[in-house]
């Protein structure tokens, strides 16, 4: 079949129109005309998230090289007119920027996976043998996932019973959490790209790939972990493990379950939208790949070739579904749906819910405890800024007497509304990991450079296979200019000290506050104390959310 | 903690302030590479170069290269202040024509090399590898 016919049958334009209409229901989400013989179940980056959010999308995401302009770099209106949606809708509020406050209040929370429960049940009453597989990043960004060290989400997600899944944030639970839970799950653990660092041979500990025997079609699922977890996360914590992108080696695994007789062969990746869109091109014989670690929700797939890629969001707000016609050993059909985790209107799973509230438990007083209020919008995904990390970095240089502060571009953490209280689970959510020491220290005009210089590189090189998927770090008590066109090393321009209004000096040192630093031995208090700290001082919290950044060549 | 430029640069989001541009090709490279193949013509293609994009440790980056029929694999960094990495030779009785080393690199830079093959004619393979100091990834 053709790639265009393939191509027409998303599933999108149908919930597009009837969220127009805001006439709302589980059934229009959940319906679907049930097509072909193999239905694959997507969730990916949910970041821990058990319980309903809310999670605002970005109002920049800046593509570069080939990337400009296309999707999953289209945001607010832009994203909209691509897509047909209309401003005000549900769709709208799911999956783009602007008026978020007023949608938001308007539509209510999202996610919650005993939600996501419900729609996994919904799909399996029609398909009973779908594959459900997660895209990793689920042991990862709560209190509970840290004081549990992951166990809470290991137990909710086993009861929804996936068949495979792939890994990034899990290792920073360390090497020995990460090989005690794998060892235990009831599913398979993938990642073609994941080797014994000292002889640089797959490692035992996880498969490539495994096949499913599926409405009669033989399928292979291949997990593709993310490619540079040891350089933007702490080498230390898992010092036995090497990845990389390897895409010679994703070919011959490709290869050798297409000879071993694998009739669809789909990838469960964490590489990251563009990265997954550029192997796309370079790997051949993949016919579904799964994508994660951007956290971009696409309505419909993006197709490269005879592959085609699915974008399913984070933080529990998105499950896919793709439904799949596999005949005389090759995929002739593709239908899709990105169901958006509507919380008020998606009934949550009770057994969930309770399993859930059971896992919660332990920890309800301190999870509840009001810090303060919020009068303005706090949320983090942008290239640049976001409130939540002004909120950060503020803390961080009020309570740690800096003069610069420097928060990490994740794209984790749910938002609050104006109006909203601040509880300690909410800014747990936003700062929760293993390595989460505040330092403080100093460092030289010129090595702040340095820092802004990599880290620019690693979001804007115009080859996606040199970039790490994050955004760019947020800087507080600091303005500078980026031009995006530049190579590394002249990037960044005109860095001013905001309290003074002096320009940088190369040389001299300034007091610079952060946290998440890589590296081993970091010291000081956990960040989620001292942005607690701060909130207590407060009482309530105002972020303008104008950046100090002057972005241009986007 | 003590606030001396040496926790300073430990403390930051990582490595050495050296590896913020992508260096520049040594004269050596050019020098050890006109050594090798006596100033003959080098073909594109022909030699694979497997290594990393992104490198995990600068200190140890895993490089392989292999060419059919190969008699001698010439491996460079060009852009090390000593370039020169190692040079295999493969005899007849030679199995295959590859090997597997793992390499130091000051900064990014283009690891090359550059084969000697069956019919005495020479091939070359480049890829730039980044060295990062990482810390972002979301």
């Amino acid at each position: 079949m053709a790639a265009a016919a393939l191509y027409g049958s998303s599933g999108f334009g149908n919930w597009a129109r009837l969220a127009a209409q805001q006439r709302l229901t589980q059934d229009d989400l959940l319906g679907f005309d049930t097509y072909g013989n193999v239905s694959l179940i997507h969730v990916t980056d949910i970041h821990a998230q058990l319980k309903p959010i809310y999670f605002r999308e970005p109002s920049i995401n800046i593509g570069v090289g080939g990337n400009k302009g296309e999707v999953p770099h289209l945001t607010g209106a832009d994203f909209r007119a691509r897509y047909g949606i209309a401003d005000g809708s549900p769709s709208h509020y799911a999956l783009s920027s602007g008026d978020f406050a007023a949608l938001a209040a308007e539509y209510g929370r999202v996610g919650g996976l005993d939600r996501v429960a419900t729609v996994i049940n919904h799909i399996r009453a029609d398909r009973p043998d779908a594959l459900l597989l997660d895209g990793g990043d689920t042991w990862h960004g709560s209190m509970t996932c840290y004081k549990t060290a992951g166990q809470d989400m290991v137990n909710v997600m086993n009861a929804l019973k996936p068949d495979a899944m792939t890994f990034h944030w899990e290792f920073t639970l360390g090497s020995d959490r990460v090989a005690e839970i794998v060892e235990s799950l009831p599913f398979a653990a993938l990642g073609q790209n994941i080797f014994d660092a000292e002889w640089d041979e797959p490692a035992e500990l996880f498969k490539p790939y495994k096949f499913f025997e599926r409405g009669g079609v033989k399928v292979a699922v291949i997990g593709q972990a993310f490619p540079y977890m040891p350089i933007a996360n702490p080498r230390w914590m898992f010092p036995e493990y090497s990845f990389g992108i390897r895409d010679e080696n994703m070919q011959a695994m490709v290869d050798e379950v297409r000879d071993a007789g694998a009739e669809l062969v789909v990838v469960l990746s964490h590489n990251g939208f563009d990265v997954d869109k550029k192997m796309a091109g370079i790997v051949t014989g993949i016919d579904v790949i799964l994508s994660g670690h951007t956290h971009d929700a696409l309505p419909e797939p993006v197709q490269v070739g005879q592959t085609f890629i699915i974008a399913s969001g984070s933080n529990g707000k998105f499950v896919s579904r793709v439904d799949l016609d596999v005949r005389e050993g090759k995929m002739q059909g593709i239908r899709h749906k990105l169901i958006p985790i509507f919380s008020d209107v998606i009934a949550p799973d009770a057994t969930i819910t309770q399993l859930i509230d059971a896992e919660r438990a332990p920890y309800a007083a301190e999870l509840s405890e009001v810090l303060g209020q919020t009068d303005s919008l706090l949320y983090r995904r942008g290239n640049f800024n976001g409130t939540w990390d002004d909120l950060i970095c503020d803390a961080l240089m009020s309570e740690r007497e800096a003069q610069i502060a420097m928060s990490p571009g994740v794209r984790w953490g749910p938002s609050l509304l104006p109006g909203d209280s601040i509880t300690r689970e909410d800014v747990w959510n936003v700062t929760s990991m293993s390595y989460g020491e505040a330092y403080r220290t100093e460092m030289t005009g010129e090595f702040i450079k340095v820092i802004l210089e990599d880290v620019a590189d690693n979001i804007f090189n115009p080859d996606p296979y040199y970039q790490q998927g994050g955004d760019m770090v947020r800087i507080g008590g600091m303005g500078f200019a980026i031009d995006i066109n530049k190579p590394q090393g002249e990037r960044i321009s005109k860095m001013t000290l905001l309290s003074t209004g002096e320009e940088i000096d190369a040389a001299k040192s300034y007091v610079v506050a952060g946290w998440a630093s890589v590296n081993e031995g970091t010291e000081g208090p956990m960040i989620w104390d001292v942005v607690e700290s701060h909130i207590r001082k407060l009482g309530t919290v105002t972020i303008s959310g104008d950046s100090n950044v002057t972005v241009t060549g986007a | 903690m003590e606030l001396t430029r040496r926790n300073a640069l430990a403390m930051g989001l990582g490595a050495a302030a050296m590896t913020v541009l992508p260096f520049r090709v040594h004269a050596a490279t050019d020098d050890a590479i006109a050594a090798f193949t006596g100033g003959a013509v080098i073909a594109e293609g022909g030699v694979t170069l497997d290594a990393p994009e992104i490198a995990e440790n600068g200190n140890t980056v895993p490089v392989s290269v292999s060419a059919e029929g190969a008699s001698a694999i010439l491996v460079l960094a060009a852009g090390n202040p000593t370039p020169g990495v190692a040079e295999f030779h493969f005899g007849e009785l030679a199995g295959s024509s590859s090997a597997s080393t793992r390499i130091r690199l000051a900064g990014t830079q283009d690891v090359v090399a550059i084969a000697k093959l069956a019919d005495g004619s020479f091939a070359r393979a480049s890829k730039t590898v980044k060295v990062t100091i990482g810390g972002c990834g979301g």
